[in-house]
């Protein structure tokens, strides 16, 4: 009896006090100035619609507003979307084919002007159908909306040519800011070296290659926030720089990933004046051998490629040095849409056995009369994660007889290779802002479908699944197709996904209020960080 | 000498017009170009639309004659053009990143001079005991010191130390503010590039000084001052130094050349927004015109010093001086 | 009194003269004299002796993965410490003293060679050739190593050779400029025009009586050039335009991997830096000796 109550006892204390703990540490503190890091050059201009680097995202996404986003109190969900600029979250009409938006009153523009329907609809148009001389880096995601118009000052509507499952998500994406329509009449290009926004900052100086800075914006229309008087933003390319400016507290935090070497040292050292935040990420390397090479037109020799991988050991080292973690196929592994482990394990490159997997390579090279062979690996000169998994690829594939050597270029003559089709096997990358794994897996379609598939090859089959899935609304049928798709990619030994990367904040434990994404994109606008100094 | 003067002047221009086709031909053999980068470097899509866009903006599918005319008439404007990754003119690019190079520069030009003058005279002076060993030693080790490495442990150093004395860690600042603006804060940032960077330079210029000296000291004029019985400091500070310091000067002046060269890795360890990063920047971008108007800066810089040393060397050349 | 660098060493000096003391005592002499150029020769000869000898000295294999042993602090094992890969550092460190002299002596040989020749020939033929060959050796020199380092793995791809190429490039104009100075001024000793008027080829001139009395700067030049090569390999594997993952090189140890651990694993930092520093360091004094006794300047008395 005794020990029962006082358990309980105990029970509610830890409850009370957890509760209270919980509570306190929710109420956001106003005031002081965030400095954080942005791990790359400046991008080469302001324009979020026309630039494809997340440097442009760290750096400007404060000032500006978007129509909708994932819900920043809750990122790393794939399916809660929230509005920002909008009311609320429409359904969809005309069998999935009219979304209808309505926007706030009372919005405005940094330099005082009224936002309205109108800027929202023009800076979707600039997205999604550019006018020529116009680069718009996402046009292909939106190639399902037929029309954007704004019949009046508060309605923005979105016509679609088919409906889809994957307009939402990509509606969500953290590169679409809204422009003021009365600049971009002027101007098409007045973005890409300007800032004029609606968002929680307001722009107080930009030093090229140095630094950005931003204020709190007074008229923001989100109550309370943003929290934070204003921020710092430097740019730092050097990975050793950062980590050492946490330790010194010279900068908060980076928002990107630090390596795990990086993390266990300020943990080590710094105790609980850091905290860290960690998540799977919507990126990972893609091995892609080039079908037009020799003796790579022969699925054998891809299938052995595949095979002599051992990607669940791999990944599970690769992750205490590399910013990598995760076993996957072709779909982002915390999404719904994902092969489940069982299923994964009947692909090609995933087998669990790696003994009977590599055998099984070996086999098959000698039966295409391949087994000495010999080529070179082309990857990019960036060390986390590529030259790790290329140093490991390298060393994988000795281990069934294959002699490789690698061909580490910048990203210029990387992309350029790879375009022009000058390779043999490329390490490359696979990055998506927001998590759309339909959308996303439009990717791994043949070149004539996708222009930056450079694996060279054609079938006609994928194409069909991929064309039916993205026409289906219902869920269950979709991540059959999924299934189907996959599948396919796999049994073809078209490419090969190896080591979804892996995210990993360390900050200084006075930011409150961000939480970690499976995008680095995503949620970089501040508004609900605060500071607990 | 002033026929020799023009004749050396106009000698410049052949080596800049073959710098100028050197860069321009180098930058377009590289495979990509800077709308790849820009467009692609993310792994998202890109089309050919846009990278035909981008190469029409940027004035890059003109023909290659009309293009490197367009390059060497807008140097002899000084019109360096703008960056073809940002848009903004590459003066103000450079302009922008200038102050932070160049204060590292002259830090480490007077951390040299100040160390290497007197070490290299007292070397030569105690030539061959144990004080011109260590200075030997060190000056070698000057050499031998790839700059970034110590770059990096010096900076390994200083956080562990102050972290172990102070408890908290302690590293230069990473946000640049002028000199005149916060001079402690500037000066902090600038110190241990600055050291690491003239490291080196003092260490070649140690011993020049020193070679010079013990050059200057075996003349016979000096002999002469020996046999006469002038105290041996006299003769030091007012013979052999005087006449050592040319070569010296010299040196300091081409080596200065090469600083820049060195500040390109020192920038990139210390996260510096110089010109030397700016320089490893436009190359992984591409950027053709930054990068022609950098290393044109560049070999300018070397050119100049080079014409510097040969005029003075002519002016002290009786032969030329009075011809 | 001004000086001029390129005359160092410069008396000239007819092929046939006799040599003033026999071989091996000149050689004891030189070794008595200059005890900071011993010892770099005994460096030399360690790193040479490494690189060589790299198969029977490293205790395991330079390039094979270890994932169960990643960035262990020095013990018995791993005397120096592994890296990020698991690799054993001291084995990496014996093969990068390999990598170290391959890139070193064919850089500095074939550079100072090319740079022999050239130098040499400019000063020869004087007139319209010289001027022409003064400027190009300007622009080479002047041009910043970094791009054309850039261009030579773009176009042709990474791997040692490649790394030497680049390297060599910038090391032929200085050294051509060096020789030329020298061979300038026996260029005007009056038994070359003697030698021309008595029907010798240029060949033989050049070869016979110019190339040997510049030898002693081209040596110098030779021995400095093998300590800046293994430097400007470090400089451009930490660039990333240098030898690639997983070669062993020193600059390559110290790229990427050793600065993300400097502070958690110094070793990987530490090390590599070490070994191209006292590599440097024993060229570059065995060089200076060798110049203090080919100087008759500089000679002791």
């Amino acid at each position: 009896m005794g020990i029962v109550r006082a358990s309980v006892k105990s029970a509610l204390g830890v409850a009370l006090a957890f509760g209270a703990t919980t509570a306190m540490a929710e109420a956001p503190k106003r005031g002081g100035v965030l400095t954080y890091m942005i791990p790359a050059d400046g991008g080469p201009s302001l324009d979020g619609h026309r630039e494809t680097t997340y440097a442009v995202v760290h750096a400007t996404a404060p000032f500006y507003s978007v129509l909708i986003r994932v819900n920043p109190d809750n990122p790393s969900s794939t399916t809660d979307f929230r509005c920002d600029l909008c009311i609320e979250m429409p359904k969809p009409t005309d069998n999935g084919l009219t979304y209808t938006f309505k926007i706030r009153k009372g919005v405005k523009f940094h330099d005082g002007s009224a936002l309205t329907a109108a800027d929202v609809a023009a800076s979707w148009n600039k997205i999604v159908h550019p006018k020529p001389g116009v680069a718009s880096a996402r046009e292909n995601n939106f190639v399902m909306v037929d029309t954007i118009t704004a019949p009046d000052d508060e309605t923005v509507v979105f016509k679609l040519k088919f409906a889809t499952l994957t307009f939402l998500p990509a509606l969500a994406d953290p590169y679409a800011y809204i422009y003021s329509k009365k600049k971009l009449d002027q101007d098409m290009h007045w973005y890409e070296k300007n800032i004029l926004g609606s968002g929680p900052f307001k722009l107080v100086d930009y030093q090229i290659g140095q630094s950005i800075k931003g204020e709190r914006n007074p008229d923001y229309y989100h109550p309370g926030q943003p929290y934070l008087d204003g921020f710092v933003a430097i740019f730092a390319p050097k990975q050793a720089v950062r980590t050492d400016a946490i330790r010194a507290d010279r900068a908060a935090l980076e928002f990107r990933s630090l390596p795990p070497s990086a993390r266990d040292q300020l943990v080590k050292e710094l105790g609980d004046k850091i905290k860290v935040q960690e998540s799977d990420w919507n990126c990972g390397n893609v091995v892609t051998p080039n079908h037009q090479k020799k003796p790579f037109d022969d699925v054998r020799v891809r299938q052995a490629l595949f095979l002599a991988i051992d990607q669940w050991k791999g990944a599970q080292a690769l992750s205490k040095i590399a910013i990598v973690k995760t076993v996957g196929s072709i779909v982002f592994p915390g999404s719904p849409l994902a092969a489940t482990k069982e299923e994964l394990q009947q692909m090609i490159g995933y087998w669990p056995d790696i003994e009977k997997s590599r055998a099984e390579a070996r086999r098959l090279l000698k039966e295409a009369g391949q087994e000495n062979l010999s080529f070179e690996l082309l990857n990019r000169n960036v060390d986390q994660p590529y030259k790790y998994v290329g140093t490991w690829l390298v060393d994988e594939w000795s281990k069934v007889g294959l002699k490789v050597a690698q061909k580490v270029v910048p990203t210029g003559p990387w992309l350029d290779e790879m375009r022009s089709g000058d390779f043999t096997v490329a390490l490359e990358a696979n990055c998506q802002n927001v998590v759309n794994p339909i959308a996303d897996v439009g990717r791994w379609l043949p070149h004539e479908v996708y222009r930056e598939n450079y694996g060279y090859f054609a079938d006609a089959e994928m194409i069909d699944i991929y064309n039916r899935m993205l026409k289906e609304t219902d869920f269950a049928k979709a991540r059959a197709l999924m299934r189907q798709y996959e599948t396919r990619i796999n049994a073809e030994a078209h490419q090969l996904m190896v080591t979804w990367w892996y995210r990993i904040v360390p900050m200084r434990s006075y930011v409150q209020g961000w939480k970690i994404s499976p995008s680095h994109y995503l949620n970089q606008d501040l508004a609900n960080i605060w500071l607990d100094q | 000498m002033g026929r020799y003067v023009i004749k050396r002047v106009l000698l410049v221009i052949p080596t800049l017009l073959g710098a100028a086709a050197l860069v321009f031909v180098l930058m377009r053999l590289i495979p990509g170009d800077v709308c790849v980068v820009r467009l692609g470097s993310s792994g998202g899509t890109f089309d050919p639309k846009a990278v035909a866009l981008c190469h029409a903006e940027l004035g890059m599918d003109r023909p290659i004659l009309v293009q490197f005319l367009d390059f060497v008439w807008g140097f002899l404007r000084l019109d360096f053009g703008t960056s073809m990754w940002s848009g903004a003119p590459v003066t103000s690019e450079i302009w922008a990143r200038l102050p932070i190079s160049l204060e590292i520069a002259i830090l480490a030009t007077v951390i040299a001079i100040a160390i290497a003058i007197p070490l290299g005279a007292i070397s030569a002076i105690k030539q061959n005991t144990w004080i011109d060993f260590v200075v030997r030693v060190f000056a070698v080790g000057g050499i031998a010191t790839p700059s970034f490495w110590l770059g990096i442990v010096s900076l390994l150093v200083v956080l562990d130390v102050t972290s172990a004395l102070f408890g908290a860690p302690w590293m230069p600042p990473i946000e640049y503010v002028p000199i005149w603006q916060d001079p402690i804060r500037n000066l902090s940032m600038a110190a241990l590039p600055a050291v690491t960077v003239g490291y080196r330079y003092a260490a070649v210029s140690m011993r020049m000084t020193r070679s010079a000296m013990l050059e200057v000291m075996q003349e016979d004029y000096i002999r002469t001052a020996r046999a006469k019985g002038l105290i041996n400091k006299l003769i030091i500070n007012r013979h052999a130094l005087k006449n050592a310091l040319l070569p010296v000067v010299t040196l300091i002046g081409i080596e200065f050349a090469f600083l820049i060269g060195g500040l390109v890795v020192t920038e990139q360890v210390f996260n510096l927004n110089g010109v030397g990063r700016l320089f490893v920047q436009a190359v992984q971008n591409q950027d053709y015109t930054l990068t022609q108007a950098l290393v044109m800066l560049t070999v300018m810089v070397f050119v100049i010093c080079n014409l510097i040393v040969d005029l003075l060397y002519a002016w002290l050349d009786p032969r030329i001086r009075f011809s | 009194m001004a000086t001029n660098i390129g005359t160092i060493g410069l008396s000239p000096v007819a092929a046939n003269e006799p040599k003033r003391a026999s071989r091996t005592r000149r050689l004891l002499r030189f070794f008595r004299r200059e005890l900071l150029g011993t010892f770099g020769l005994l460096l030399v000869v360690v790193t040479a002796g490494t690189g060589v000898l790299a198969e029977l000295l490293a205790p395991y294999n330079p390039t094979a993965n270890d994932f169960g042993a990643m960035m262990e602090a020095p013990s018995w094992e791993h005397l120096l410490g592994t890296d990020q890969f698991g690799r054993d550092l001291l084995s990496r460190i014996i093969f990068g003293a390999r990598t170290a002299m391959i890139v070193g002596l064919s850089s500095a040989l074939v550079g100072g060679t090319i740079g022999l020749v050239m130098g040499v020939g400019s000063a020869y033929f004087g007139g319209k050739t010289d001027l022409i060959l003064q400027r190009v050796f300007d622009v080479f020199m002047a041009f910043p190593l970094i791009i054309m380092a850039l261009a030579v793995v773009a176009i042709f791809g990474t791997g040692v050779q490649n790394v030497i190429i680049a390297i060599t490039i910038p090391l032929i104009p200085r050294c051509a400029r060096v020789v030329r100075s020298s061979a300038l001024a026996i260029r005007e000793v009056p038994y070359v025009d003697a030698a021309r008027a008595l029907g010798f080829g240029h060949a033989r001139i050049i070869l016979c009586h110019m190339v040997p009395n510049v030898m002693a700067p081209f040596l110098i030049m030779v021995t400095a050039f093998v300590g800046q090569a293994v430097l400007a390999e470090a400089s451009l594997s930490y660039l990333g335009l240098g030898v690639q993952e997983p070669v062993p090189a020193w600059g390559l140890m110290l790229q990427g991997g050793a600065e993300e651990y400097a502070s958690s694993a110094p070793w990987i930092a530490i090390f590599p830096g070490v070994a191209i520093v006292l590599s440097v360091l024993g060229i570059n004094l065995f060089g200076d000796a060798l110049r203090d006794t080919l100087d008759p300047k500089l000679r002791k008395r």
